[in-house]
């Protein structure tokens, strides 16, 4: 019996009718064909600005350059996403995030607006500029080092690129006794945007919090949209938030201006 | 602050004396202050690491002997022991959740696991440009990485033995004076053949050395 890919041009036709059909996780390109609603900064970028507009379901890992100064929004769409995010310079990829720098030169374990990821260079590599979420992680990492792997792999980069990962919508926290609460989300359409400081390589997946009960928790959608705009620059009440975050970005801005990427 | 003591403390007790787990003892070495160190330590042999003059700060990143891809991972430590603090019982997990080593003894009580090493860079940012060229844990651990072949993306988070870094109910963390005291020791039994890679910490700005780095003392044992 024929079947109707048994010749080429049958299989051709039958690969072309295929584009109408969508799927949970799927990058929209043009990024401006982004269908669903968008929220916080991202609510007024005009369609034609966004960069990456990617929807990201449960198990699903994604990656994007971005340059500097680029806005990337994360939506936690349903109340269960979880979002392992890792950055490591584009133009420099062994210089990367950093969680330990990040916690202790902040002096704060717990993310929040306004911190600032650091990398393993003394550099500012993004900013948290927007939160609605407030739960975040950085202490446990993602049971997604095979995600994070393959995601690398595609960058040239292998198994020793991936440093531990920053966790969003998904926190918990620390007792006396060191020992950790569960993870904590804070419900459905909350969002995260980060302001990239430095060009960056974004390694991006959505899986259960290492913590999440097995028997109960379902990972929900994970919505990413990113557009350009500019750095942290002098002036901007955040470049003087703290001493350590005014040098970290005195550091990234003469690092650029000596690169010729200001 | 002194940068010129002696380079080793002639130890005063028997290798056998201050290991924590009895064995014919296959290493016993002086860690000088603010130097490097590494060795493979053999599966099922102990490593007991002495506070010689107390609360010195031991950085220290582990990888498998076998394949240097797989190496600690603080938070596959973390998370799976649901603690931010290692004390005894806590087991050392890999990149991989392997089990590296595991902390068979600990007289100090809690160690750290979230503040990472210092480095040159990070120096800048916590107090001045001024620390820029001061010593720091990373170039200890490159220098000595290297020697295995170990380079830059090799580094990650590590075990910041005896210093103490609470984390305030609002998350507010940070080093602070810490509770070790002269002599106290903690020992690693070795899962798998482990290459151990150290930094005797030079710090000199914060309280994880008392402000005065000092030796410390390792001593390998075989059951």
């Amino acid at each position: 019996m024929s079947s109707s890919t048994a010749t080429t041009a049958a299989a051709r036709a039958h690969a072309r009718a295929q584009e109408g059909a969508t799927a949970a996780s799927r990058p929209f390109v043009p990024p401006g064909t982004w269908p669903h609603p968008r929220t916080g900064s991202a609510a007024d970028v005009p369609p034609d600005r966004l960069v990456w507009a990617e929807a990201l379901g449960a198990g699903a890992a994604t990656s994007a350059v971005l340059a500097r100064g680029t806005r990337v929004q994360l939506t936690d769409v349903d109340g269960g996403a979880c979002a392992h995010v890792v950055l490591l310079r584009a133009d420099a990829p062994w210089e990367r995030l950093n969680v330990a720098d990040t916690v202790k030169v902040l002096w704060q374990a717990y993310l929040g607006a306004g911190h600032v990821l650091l990398s393993d260079q003394g550099r500012a590599l993004a900013t948290v500029v927007e939160d609605t979420s407030g739960h975040h992680d950085v202490l446990c990492g993602a049971s997604a080092g095979r995600l994070f792997t393959t995601a690398a792999a595609k960058h040239g980069l292998g198994e020793r690129d991936v440093p531990p990962s920053a966790t969003f919508f998904q926190g918990v926290r620390v007792a006396d006794d060191g020992s950790l609460s569960a993870p904590v989300n804070a419900g459905p359409g909350r969002s995260v945007a980060l302001r990239l400081e430095l060009p960056a390589i974004v390694l991006l997946a959505n899986s259960p919090h290492p913590l999440a009960d097995p028997a109960t928790a379902t990972t929900g959608t994970l919505h990413v949209l990113a557009w350009p705009g500019g750095a942290t620059r002098p002036g901007d009440p955040q470049w003087t938030s703290s001493p350590e975050a005014r040098r970290a970005y005195e550091n990234t801005r003469t690092d650029c201006l000596a690169r010729g990427t200001a | 602050m002194s940068t010129t003591s002696p380079a080793t403390t002639a130890p005063t007790r028997r290798p056998a004396e201050v290991a924590l787990v009895a064995g014919e003892v296959v290493l016993d070495e002086v860690v000088p202050a603010r130097a490097g160190w590494s060795a493979v330590v053999a599966a099922g042999d102990v490593l007991t690491i002495v506070d010689t003059e107390g609360n010195q700060a031991v950085d220290c990143l582990l990888y498998a002997a076998s394949d240097t891809a797989e190496r600690y991972s603080a938070p596959d430590t973390i998370a799976a022991q649901r603690n931010v603090f290692l004390t005894t019982g806590s087991v050392l997990r890999s990149n991989r959740g392997r089990a590296l080593m595991t902390v068979v003894a600990d007289e100090v009580g809690r160690h750290d696991t979230l503040g990472g090493a210092c480095s040159r860079e990070s120096n800048s940012l916590r107090y001045g440009f001024h620390t820029q060229h001061q010593h720091a844990c990373v170039e200890n651990f490159l220098a000595e990485g290297a020697r295995w072949g170990l380079g830059k993306r090799d580094l990650v988070s590590n075990v910041n033995w005896y210093m103490n870094v609470p984390v305030d109910p609002d998350g507010s963390l940070g080093i602070v004076d810490g509770i070790s005291a002269p002599g106290l020791r903690l020992a690693l039994r070795a899962e798998v053949d482990t290459l151990v890679l150290v930094s005797n910490c030079p710090q000199v700005n914060n309280p994880c050395n008392g402000f005065d780095p000092t030796p410390v003392r390792m001593v390998v044992t075989r059951p």
